[in-house]
């Protein structure tokens, strides 16, 4: 991992803090950031988990391609996910996830997805890597993936989502590949059968192997970690930057509100496999596991107020988004009024949310000096 | 203006040389200044004025900027149409963080954030290659050219002796897809800029702008400042330029249009073709993402977006190192073209941008830059030596939202001082002074520029 003094450039706020007056930092800021430290290692090791369980999953599918293990394949997928989203709490804040050097959360979880980069589609049956020539390894979809800069998409959740489901044509469900296009005896759909499960393997080992990267990054010894604990005002501010900018900007803002606005029923993250609200709501679980395992208390200490404002706004958000109904691509429909208003619901909470975040943030002397 | 006497008088440092602090200069943006996240989120935030229902918008906006657009077709309709040929997949791939690109070191493209602008000998676009070159193609399109990078180092010293030496590009073009290139194409190449208060650019009135034009430099002060004019795409109507580096896109809804189309490869209703040119059979034959690819609605809310994005607050402005580097800034006449500060008026797609003062430090004029920095490349008003002066908010702030300190229209300077050395034409008075101050007073000018 990276040292850690480029990172004391993450928030200048950070370095240099302008703290209102009469602010003493509480004592448990240190011993909170290391549980938070803990915390962020422990739920890599659950997304971790899942992650090799799906790899196993996809190996069995591709070994012995029938309904039965596509189907268990998709199950392994979904199970996966709940954990993987609750670290996305831990981005926007220059660690191991999204570190612009080597963060690989391009490779991880990227969307929307160029499915005919991949694989074929409706309209282009010879589309993709899949139905081409070249080498299919874990380097090759790695530097395919950085072709033409951070966004062309070849692995990660939704590469292999797109390869389990294939494209959502149905209006009421999911994709709906079948098992027979892995089928390779001959008989099988589709052409190329074995550079299909091949591209699946691969990208299976690959999510293992990133989240690996990130897992080691937040070992208790590894200099990210030392670092990280070893400077607990600036992490503290790192972790509400996280919380701030995946509530409002992120889920509110970029998914929740581009998606409503659009009413495009595929603008949604998880669209082959109809997933898109356990999107939503495992992101808020992620933002309300981060705040109530340690950060809670610090706020408490020194704005109580405050704090029981926030737990019961991000309470209000997990609830709503627990209300979204599915699939997520009706609710974004323009001609469902209720749909659209229970998105609408949880964007503002979710803004609300951010703005109180926000307000720790300013009280914590973490904003930028204003004049006298 | 002022005349090559003050150079002796900044030699002797009579006065407090010292720059009053401004009223309100420390939020350069006015209402749409960003007081709250610095580093590397230092330009991602939405002005604070914005109505409820713009603020919406902007997030939707955000989201077509930084996702990738996918070859068509794919499930998320409203995101394909990428190509066939192109510079990037997004505009946030250039346009990192809402920052600037850096151009590469020696060694072949694709290069993302830096790109060709092309044209023949009789400055219309190449019959093959049209206005561009793009150096990525969708699978079974190949891309235009290889572009291949060199530097050379060319060195020079200040006054009191010390040492510089400015890095010089040189661009080549490998493995042309669809012919040989035209020997007497003119190439200009251009890095992205940084995507910040680019509306109150757009608010500032007309008038304003063009009571500062000097075409024929009138009063001899060195200084032309000439105003550029084009069709905007939207009107149909001759504008007054403002943006690109020749200030070519009367409106930021025009450049975002054009940029779709030049560097991703995505038609609308503004620009309804893409650079591939009949003569490009692969390119021209392959599917595209409807007519025009992109939704009226998507384009308008990028545009909104780009017009939106706030202007980090000042860090240090009442720093007396700032105060005296903004002090001989003027003293050298650096403020003759990059003047500090206007007031917006009224904006018919932003209303709520009226109104502000604002420190852009740019006149939005053209400028002869001399020989050593020109594309000889006319477009439009402006000469092969012309470049509009770009605003310089933000500059202090590239290393931390990028990772860089990339200056100039192909970021070619390495650092400030490097830009500040490659300024010649109309500027070379002002930079030859710079050249003959004593290492304090430079490292004061940079810290001032560094503050923006």
């Amino acid at each position: 991992m990276k040292s850690v003094a480029p990172l004391a450039l993450l928030l200048a706020a950070a370095c240099t803090p302008d703290e209102p007056e009469g602010f003493v930092w509480p004592e448990s800021t240190a011993s909170a950031v290391s549980d938070h430290a803990a915390h962020v290692e422990q739920s890599y090791a659950d997304a971790l988990t899942g992650a090799r369980a799906l790899d196993t999953a996809l190996e069995a599918l591709v070994a012995g391609p029938t309904e039965s293990t596509l189907a268990s394949a998709r199950q392994a997928w979904l199970d996966s996910r709940p954990a993987y989203l609750r670290t996305e709490v831990f981005r926007f804040s220059d660690g191991p996830i999204d570190n612009p050097d080597d963060g690989p959360e391009g490779l991880l979880n990227a969307w929307p997805l160029d499915e005919n980069y991949i694989d074929y589609v409706v309209g282009n049956d010879a589309a993709g890597i899949v139905n081409g020539t070249d080498l299919i390894d874990g380097d090759a979809l790695a530097s395919l993936n950085e072709q033409g800069g951070e966004k062309n998409i070849a692995t990660g959740y939704h590469a292999i989502e797109f390869l389990l489901w294939g494209q959502d044509l149905s209006d009421t469900g999911p994709g709906e590949r079948p098992h027979t296009d892995f089928v390779t005896d001959g008989s099988g759909t589709a052409a190329n059968q074995d550079r299909r499960g091949q591209y699946l393997t691969v990208a299976g080992d690959l999510l293992v192997a990133n989240l690996e990267q990130v897992h080691d990054a937040w070992a208790p010894t590894a200099p990210y970690r030392t670092g990280f604990e070893g400077a607990p005002e600036e992490s503290f501010g790192r972790v509400l930057t996280g919380m701030i900018i995946l509530s409002g900007f992120e889920t509110g803002g970029e998914r929740l509100q581009a998606a409503l606005d659009s009413g495009d029923r595929e603008d949604e993250h998880s669209c082959f496999s109809d997933n898109t609200k356990v999107d939503m709501v495992e992101d808020v679980r992620g933002i309300q596991a981060a705040w109530a395992g340690s950060i809670e208390g610090v706020v408490a200490e020194a704005e109580p107020e405050l704090a029981a404002q926030i737990t019961a706004r991000i309470d209000e958000s997990l609830q709503l988004a627990e209300a979204l109904e599915n699939p997520f691509e009706h609710e974004i429909d323009p001609t469902n009024a209720a749909g659209n208003a229970r998105v609408q619901a949880l964007i503002d909470s979710l803004r609300t949310q951010e703005g109180l975040l926000e307000d720790v943030f300013i009280a914590f002397g973490l904003s930028v000096p204003v004049p006298e | 203006m002022r005349a090559a006497g003050w150079v002796g008088l900044l030699a002797i440092g009579c006065g407090p040389r010292l720059a009053a602090v401004e009223d309100g200069e420390w939020l350069p943006g006015g209402g749409a200044t960003n007081t709250f996240t610095l580093g590397t989120n230092a330009f991602l935030r939405p002005a604070d004025l914005l109505t409820p229902e713009h603020d919406s918008l902007f997030y939707a906006g955000n989201s077509f900027f930084s996702a990738a657009w996918v070859e068509a077709p794919a499930s998320t309709e409203n995101r394909d149409g990428l190509g066939p040929i192109f510079n990037a997949r997004s505009c946030s791939a250039c346009h990192a963080r809402d920052g600037r690109a850096a151009p590469p070191e020696d060694g072949q493209g694709p290069m993302i954030g830096l790109l060709f602008r092309i044209s023949g000998p009789d400055g219309q676009p190449d019959p093959v290659y049209g206005g561009q070159l793009q150096d990525l193609g969708n699978p079974g399109v190949p891309a235009e050219v290889r572009p291949v990078a060199t530097w050379a180092e060319r060195a020079g010293t200040f006054a009191d002796g010390e040492p510089w030496s400015l890095g010089v590009p040189d661009y080549r073009f490998e493995d042309p897809a669809y012919g040989p290139l035209d020997p007497a194409l003119q190439v200009s190449p251009r890095i992205a800029p940084q995507m910040i208060g680019l509306g109150l650019l757009e608010a500032i009135p007309e008038d304003a702008l063009v009571a500062r034009a000097d075409p024929d430099d009138a009063d001899g002060d060195g200084i032309s400042g000439r105003v550029q004019r084009s069709i905007d795409a939207e009107t149909g109507a001759l504008a007054m330029g403002r943006f690109g580096w020749k200030g070519d896109a009367p409106t930021v809804l025009h450049q975002v249009a054009g940029a779709f189309a030049g560097d991703l490869g995505i038609t609308s209703t503004l620009v309804p073709t893409d650079d591939c040119t009949p003569a490009q059979e692969a390119c021209a034959t392959a599917l595209d993402g409807g007519d025009p690819e992109l939704d009226p609605d998507v384009l308008a809310r990028v545009a909104l977006y780009s017009r939106a994005l706030a202007v980090p607050v000042r860090r240090s402005w009442e720093d007396p190192e700032v105060l005296r580097g903004k002090w001989l800034f003027s003293r050298l006449g650096c403020d003759a073209c990059h003047t500090p500060s206007h007031t917006t008026g009224p904006f018919p797609p932003l209303p709520e941008l009226e109104g502000q003062a604002i420190w852009p430090y740019t006149d939005l004029l053209l400028h002869d830059m001399g020989p050593d920095l020109a594309d000889d490349r006319p477009l439009g008003e402006a000469s092969g030596t012309e470049w509009k002066t770009p605003p310089l908010w933000g500059l202090g702030l590239i290393p931390d939202v990028n990772g860089h300190s990339r200056y100039l229209h192909d970021g070619r300077a390495r650092n400030l001082e490097e830009a500040v050395l490659w300024h010649g034409g109309e500027a070379e008075e002002a930079r030859d002074a710079y050249t003959e101050l004593d290492a304090g007073d430079r490292a004061a000018v940079l810290t001032f520029l560094a503050d923006l």
